[in-house]
């Protein structure tokens, strides 16, 4: 990769609290992304992994240490344009839209906030781009399935052209069948568009069927970097990523060693 | 797998429908099935809305009032669960047949220490003092496998992690010494390098015990490889059911939909694969199990 990265992410580091209280939530995190690459971040619940994220996307704005996207040095607090180029879909559908206003009004809004004009083509696009189509246009959140809903939000983060896609579990709160739509959809998108993803998940499953790359997270350090084909081929260099690997298989229960009474 | 003396089986359901009334008129959760239920580690797996929830839960008659329990036959160790008394109910519930549920920061009284909870559920069914529950309590908290059961005994559900929830929720289940557990989706809240320690236990302690435990799930592989016999439900009908081992050689395109549809860590592919779903599998008879 000879390219200059997409996303570049040097020493961050975000804390939570104050005086005794305090947690370095993400403590000193380095990582690359390439354009057009898929970088997964796994990890166990608190490891971190959503709080980069969030970071990453200008939600949380107390963090140190130094982030570049697309060529431009982040500050704390983003401008207006930076979500133009950087957007996110969170974990749960039903959490995510609100549920008293129409795809309509979910996709229009960022539309006028940002100043972009064909309104209508636009939103036909979109929607068809997504798989659902322009019928689904003016129906409520709630005579939506869980997948449905998952693609307006993805539609929406997708409807200001952005680069880079920052994904926080955007499957675990769906069935598997639907799950595999949503990835499917997911990688075609990344492919016509030439999108950069950096995808948070829990299920190394999940990560190294989306990703080029992934960094295995434990207790705020990122612990191990490695290439998906590592991965598969189970070379992990780090313990906790060959627990990770393991558990990650199933329950084993002809591999399991008794346990400890 | 050793073959338990006794044999007869602990639940046997023929028929069993079980509707909701709504506004929009009534609803067919589970559309007559039959099944048993013996001294084995028994897997329920379907998507969401299969029914394989309410199913459990019926068994328990913890099912709400909206809800329409029918059978040709349901029992639980030949006492007909349709007919019992409530009163009779209360003696099968907990004491015979017990529930882990899903989360254990839902499930536990978050004012109650976590010890005298477990203490609690001894004393509801056993007639013993309180310094004899609080024994008793403490033994389960280290046959869960707690380190150090006196300093967990006094701890509040917020001071405890997921996993340590989870342990003090099957500690609580299994003091009233049960037959039958239902377990329902018991580690899908919890992260995988815990998930694997909590199934080992429940592994550990039914088999040492000969329990029955129903696994109800959405994880085909996970069930697969923890359970005996599998139950796969579809639409409120059971589809296939068949001996865990033989997962991958499951015959109903459903299952195998489902199989590929997992995205898998050791072997890449471009797209998974998508399920497309027949409408005769909803009006397929229902296999019996």
């Amino acid at each position: 990769m000879t390219a200059r990265p997409m996303i570049e992410v040097n020493q961050l580091t975000v804390s939570f609290g104050s005086g005794v209280d305090r947690i370095q939530a993400v403590d000193g995190v380095s990582f690359t992304v390439a354009p057009n690459e898929a970088f997964g971040l796994v990890g166990e619940s608190g490891c971190g992994k959503s709080t980069i994220l969030r970071a990453l996307a200008g939600l949380n704005d107390d963090w140190t240490g130094d982030v570049v996207i697309d060529d431009a040095q982040m500050a704390p607090q983003r401008p207006r344009s930076f979500y133009k180029k950087v957007q996110m879909v969170f974990q749960d559908p039903y959490g995510s839209l609100h549920p008293r206003k129409t795809v309509n009004a979910a996709l229009v809004e960022p539309i006028i906030t940002h100043g972009f004009d064909h309104v209508n083509d636009r939103i036909a696009t979109i929607l068809t781009k997504v798989g659902l189509g322009p019928a689904f246009r003016f129906r409520y959140p709630h005579e939506l399935s869980g997948g449905q809903r998952q693609r307006v939000a993805i539609a929406r983060a997708l409807i200001l052209e952005p680069k880079v896609l920052l994904l926080d579990e955007p499957t675990s709160a769906l069935d598997v069948s639907v799950q595999a739509e949503i990835l499917n959809l997911l990688s075609d998108l990344r492919k016509d568009q030439g999108l950069t993803y950096v995808l948070v998940s829990h299920d190394l499953s999940v990560i190294a069927h989306m990703c080029d790359r992934l960094a295995v997270m434990n207790s705020g350090a990122l612990v191990e970097q490695m290439d998906v084909a590592d991965l598969a081929a189970n070379r992990p260099r780090n313990a906790y990523t060959q627990t990770l690997f393991n558990a990650s298989l199933g329950y084993g229960r002809s591999t399991a060693p008794p346990p400890q009474a | 797998m050793t073959e338990h003396p006794d044999s007869t089986p602990l639940v046997r359901a023929e028929d069993l429908w079980i509707r909701f009334r709504t506004v929009h008129g009534v609803i067919d959760a589970v559309r007559g099935i039959s099944f048993t239920i013996g001294r084995e580690k028994l897997g329920i797996v379907g998507e969401s809305g299969s029914g394989k929830s309410v199913t459990g839960r019926s068994i328990m008659r913890l099912l709400p009032r909206a809800a329409r329990v029918e059978a040709k036959r349901l029992e639980f160790q030949g006492i007909d669960l349709l007919a019992a008394a409530e009163r009779q109910m209360l003696d099968i519930r907990g004491r015979r047949i017990s529930m882990i549920m899903q989360d254990p920061k839902h499930s536990l009284n978050p004012l109650m220490r976590v010890g005298d909870q477990i203490a609690e559920a001894y004393r509801t069914h056993q007639n013993a003092s309180r310094s004899e529950a609080r024994e008793r309590a403490l033994e389960m908290l280290a046959a869960v496998q707690i380190r150090d059961p006196r300093r967990v005994y006094g701890l509040y559900p917020h001071e405890v992690s997921g996993g340590m929830g989870q342990r003090v929720m099957i500690a609580m289940m299994m003091i009233p010494d049960p037959d039958l557990i239902i377990a329902d989706e018991p580690t899908s809240a919890l992260d995988v390098t815990v998930r694997t320690e909590i199934l080992r236990l429940l592994d550990v302690l039914v088999e040492r015990r000969g329990l029955g435990l129903v696994f109800i799930s959405h994880d085909l592989n996970l069930v697969a490889d923890f359970c005996d016999r599998l139950l796969i439900m579809y639409a409120g009908r059971i589809v296939e059911t068949l001996p865990a081992r033989d997962l991958h050689q499951a015959q109903h395109p459903y299952t195998r939909g489902l199989l590929g549809s997992l995205p898998r860590i050791d072997r890449r592919s471009e797209r998974l694969a998508v399920l497309t779903r027949d409408p005769a599998w909803r009006d397929a008879p229902s296999a019996t199990a």
